[in-house]
């Protein structure tokens, strides 16, 4: 095959697209050799195993793939409210939303939370890095490479085009053929591994490596949810990862698991993707829950109401996610005995998300409310998730969900949860961590114009989507020329382009913010009203977290240490502390392998084994690895602590 | 939080990062048990449909499968005997009783691919149907696992004829045999659920 027959051609959008990519490429190519970056990329970068770092390049990457998807979004949304232009064909149609959805919950949602999760967990246990450093890494750059894989499809051998749900038969070699749907079953592959060893490096973090005397229910909240998710994370993802090696297989090795042919069972995958993905949802809402409560306790400046409820009622959903996957084809024939099971869990999951809600409102309740816009996110959260919530208990009913399944009510439902829930709580958790991150906060003015266009926007765009899936309009269609759907085809569109605007402003935020922003000089950034361990460390936080760790024993554990003049520098029992050293091994291994999947989309066997076998060579160095890593000394420590405390 | 080294109890617990890597494999366990959970899961879905293929009664051997069984069994035994000789401090009883374990799991794998071709020959690939694909699969799986334990096995004690029984090697010792026995469990599993019944059935 030569490079022409590999480059997809004949559509001006994606000759567009190849063009840009290409000069963005150069650009950054040109960008860092002018400016002699290369050296800073690797050797701060590239090579990085400290968890801030790692976390921040997975919120970046995030925040690149939701432009991607974001993208997508607007193309999809002009398609729908101009049906008659023609600016999308069916095929490029289909391409383009099954990339939105894989892009936004598998390379957006996930990495910006679990970037969010790198930078503050061992700072709120009072950890010095995660449990396994270089795994951390390896897991980053999985993704990485996994990401990088599924977005290069478009400009190169065509994009998948069977809906990020990817059901077969319609997903297999019959009636797939060419690599457009390898880049969805080895993209999520390889992103997956890094998500199941990101899920294990978590737990035992958390396990283990929180400071002396804190209890498990001493934790604050968001690391409580982290470690939940972790859990689900464990028993969900291999699932995905089986589900996935058996198309695989199928498609290239010609296996019969989900064809119609050989006696296989097309409707066994739409069961292995739920017991997946129903969790899979858990997984991206658990976090958001979490930093919701942290922001809100902050700035209601009151201690979370109900703890102990919003730890238990986040277990129970954790338990009841993976007995629910049914409802997502209630319409496949299980029988009615099978759906109501279904349906009586699913409505059983309403009822812990409930007590969640309340105990926010309880938190609220009578305090001090101090309208910042991380709060502002926290607040509009409550009230939009509970129509997302509300629905999704409608669409639960096994008997009426035969009516709302697979049309734009069940599309308003998840966008309802994934964006006023998962959405805003990333840019929750960004605003209110950033000055823990980089030293500075975001503009709080240029905030809230985000804030508004982008909440505004949101319910714009999906509030007319109940109706009109009520009306009929069905998912996944590109030609919409029915009169009754289109003025509010049309209104949902504007409010698309509004919450573009929105992120616009957020974007812009942070370059005006790293400009002009004053910079933090103390570590207590949010008017000295942080209650969490990550409150006590310096701004910015110096590699290795903490020069002593403080003895906990209650939850909010800071608010106490600032009455009693306590801080994370208690000079005379600093001892020196224990790092990992840097190394460049786990991306060069995720390298090879991410070749060893590309090889796999294309068939070409013979690369996949290059690459397979480069991976295993950097598997064996890794084995006799004996690197033990370094300490800090002593003097170091309290040289770093004596300047950013100002002693 | 310098690293504090124990001086009593098994010497791969001594440290924290050996109790921590450890805990590390014993999540990661968990997930591999979700991992062939899936797998037996769909095996069991997908019995029966063997389309035009012979079926698994007519093909499977009760000679090989039990040869197998007795194989791994064993080498699961003389793994735990070379942790045994590892708390002892002996890295010589260590390495006989390991290399055993190799050459028993090697026999195994070699009576497994004799027993894939064998029934490729009959006409039962991955190919010829969905409930060989399931059989394949689940098996090949475990043996790929098999497979890539004994090259990590070969690499540790290569590692530990240089570097004699310390607080690291201990631990990487003592997590190999974790998985080795995890495997040995599973086949059990799967000699019964697969094997068995496929006899029978
Ligand atoms: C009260 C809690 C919830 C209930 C009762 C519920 C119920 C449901 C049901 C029954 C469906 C399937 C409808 C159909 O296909 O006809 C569904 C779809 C979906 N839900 Fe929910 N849900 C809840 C919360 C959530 C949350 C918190 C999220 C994610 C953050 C979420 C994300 C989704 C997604 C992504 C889909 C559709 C996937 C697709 O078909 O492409 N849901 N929900
Ligand atoms: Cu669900």
């Amino acid at each position: 095959m030569n490079i022409k027959a590999l480059l997809v051609d004949g559509d001006p959008l994606i000759y567009g697209a190849m063009v840009s990519i290409g000069l963005v490429t150069v650009a950054i190519l040109f960008l860092l050799t002018y400016f002699k970056k290369w050296g800073w990329l690797w050797r701060e970068w590239l090579t990085t195993v400290d968890h801030k770092k790692i976390g921040i390049m997975y919120i970046l990457s995030a925040l690149v793939m939701l432009f991607r998807g974001g993208m997508d979004a607007m193309m999809m949304r002009v398609q729908l409210a101009f049906p008659d232009l023609g600016f999308l064909d069916s095929q490029h149609y289909n391409e383009i939303f099954t990339t939105h959805g894989t892009i936004m919950i598998i390379f957006m949602a996930m990495p910006f939370l679990i970037g969010l999760m790198n930078i503050i967990v061992p700072l709120q246990i009072g950890a010095r890095d995660f449990a396994f450093p270089y795994l951390n890494a390896l897991s980053f750059w999985a993704f990485f490479m996994g990401a990088m894989l599924f977005n290069i499809s478009f400009v190169i051998g065509g994009s998948p085009d069977a809906g990020w749900t990817s059901y077969t038969p319609l997903s297999g070699a019959a009636m797939s053929p060419g690599p457009g749907q390898n880049f969805y079953l080895m993209g999520l592959q390889l992103s997956g591994i890094g998500t199941l060893a990101t899920g294990i490096n978590l737990m035992v973090t958390i396990l283990k490596m929180r400071a002396p005397g804190m209890k498990l229910f001493h934790m604050p909240i968001f690391t409580w949810s982290t470690l939940v998710t972790s859990f689900i994370i464990v028993f969900a993802f291999p699932i995905l990862t089986i589900a996935l090696a058996l198309l695989t297989i199928d498609r290239i090795f010609g296996s019969q698991f989900f064809t119609l042919t050989g006696e296989g069972l097309p409707m066994m995958w739409a069961n292995l993707f739920w017991m997946w993905g129903h969790p899979e949802v858990y997984i991206v809402i658990l976090p958001a829950f979490g930093i919701f409560s942290e922001v809100i306790a902050t700035f209601a400046k009151k201690r979370l109401f109900g703890y102990s409820a919003m730890v238990w009622s986040m277990i129970i959903i954790a338990l009841l996610s993976f007995l629910v996957w049914v409802h997502h084809f209630f319409t496949m024939g299980a029988g009615a005995f099978v759906n109501s099971v279904f349906s009586v869990s699913t409505m059983l999951i309403a009822v812990p998300t409930g007590v969640k809600i309340f105990n926010w409102l309880a938190t609220l309740y009578k305090s001090k409310i101090e309208f910042s816009v991380a709060m502002l996110w926290a607040l509009a959260f409550i009230p939009s998730f509970i129509l997302g919530g509300v629905t999704g208990v409608m669409l639960g009913m096994a008997a009426a969900d035969f009516q709302f399944h697979n049309s734009y009510f069940l599309i308003a439902h998840f966008h309802y949860v994934l964006i006023a829930g998962t959405v805003f709580a990333c840019f929750a958790g960004l605003v209110y961590w950033y000055p823990k991150m980089f030293g500075h906060k975001m503009n709080e003015r240029i905030g809230k114009w985000a804030f508004w266009f982008f909440v505004i926007g949101f319910h714009v765009c999906f509030f007319p989507q109940y109706f009109l899936g009520l009306d009929g309009m069905p998912r996944r269609l590109f030609i919409t020329n029915v009169v009754e759907w289109l003025p509010l085809n049309v209104i949902s569109t504007v409010g698309a382009f509004g919450m573009g605007i929105g992120f616009a402003i957020f974007v812009y935020n942070v370059y005006y913010s790293y400009r002009h922003s004053e910079r933090e000089t103390t570590g207590d950034s949010w008017n000295g009203n942080g209650r969490t361990l990550e409150w006590a460390t310096t701004t910015p936080v110096p590699y290795y977290n903490f020069a002593t760790v403080p003895h906990v024993d209650e939850i909010d554990p800071y608010v106490r240490m600032k009455k009693e003049g306590k801080t994370t520098f208690d000079e005379p029992n600093v001892k020196p502390i224990h790092m990992p050293s840097y190394t460049g091994r786990p991306f060069i291994m995720m390298a090879f392998l991410g070749l060893a999947s590309f090889g796999l989309v294309f068939e070409w066997i013979w690369l996949a084994i290059v690459g397979l076998i480069g991976g295993i060579i950097f598997m064996i160095l890794r084995t006799y690895d004996y690197d033990e890593g370094y300490y800090v000394s002593v003097e170091e420590i309290k040289r770093t602590e004596r300047k950013a405390r100002g002693l | 939080m310098s690293e504090e080294v124990k001086t009593t109890g098994p010497l791969e617990y001594r440290t924290n990062e050996g109790q921590m890597t450890i805990l590390g494999f014993w999540i990661f366990l968990g997930a591999e048990v979700v991992l062939f959970s899936t797998l037996f899961a769909t095996y069991a879905v997908l019995f029966g449909r063997t389309a035009d293929a012979p079926t698994p009664a007519e093909l499977f051997e009760p000679g090989t499968v039990l040869i197998m069984t007795f194989l791994l069994l064993t080498s699961s035994f003389t793994c735990g005997l070379a942790v045994h000789e590892m708390r002892r401090g002996s890295v010589k009883g260590l390495t006989r009783w390991m290399l055993v374990t190799l050459v028993l799991g090697l026999g195994f794998l070699g009576f497994e691919i004799y027993e894939f071709i064998h029934y490729a020959h009959e006409g039962a690939t991955i190919q010829s149907s969905a409930y060989w694909s399931g059989f394949f699969i689940l098996a090949g799986t475990h043996g790929l696992h098999v497979t890539l334990g004994i090259g990590w096995a070969f690499a540790l004690l290569h590692q530990i004829s240089k570097r004699g029984i310390t607080n690291v090697t201990s631990r990487k010792f003592f997590i190999i045999s974790l998985y080795w026995h995890f495997l040995d469990v599973i086949w059990i599993f799967i000699f019964t659920s697969v094997y068995l019944i496929g006899m029978v059935l």
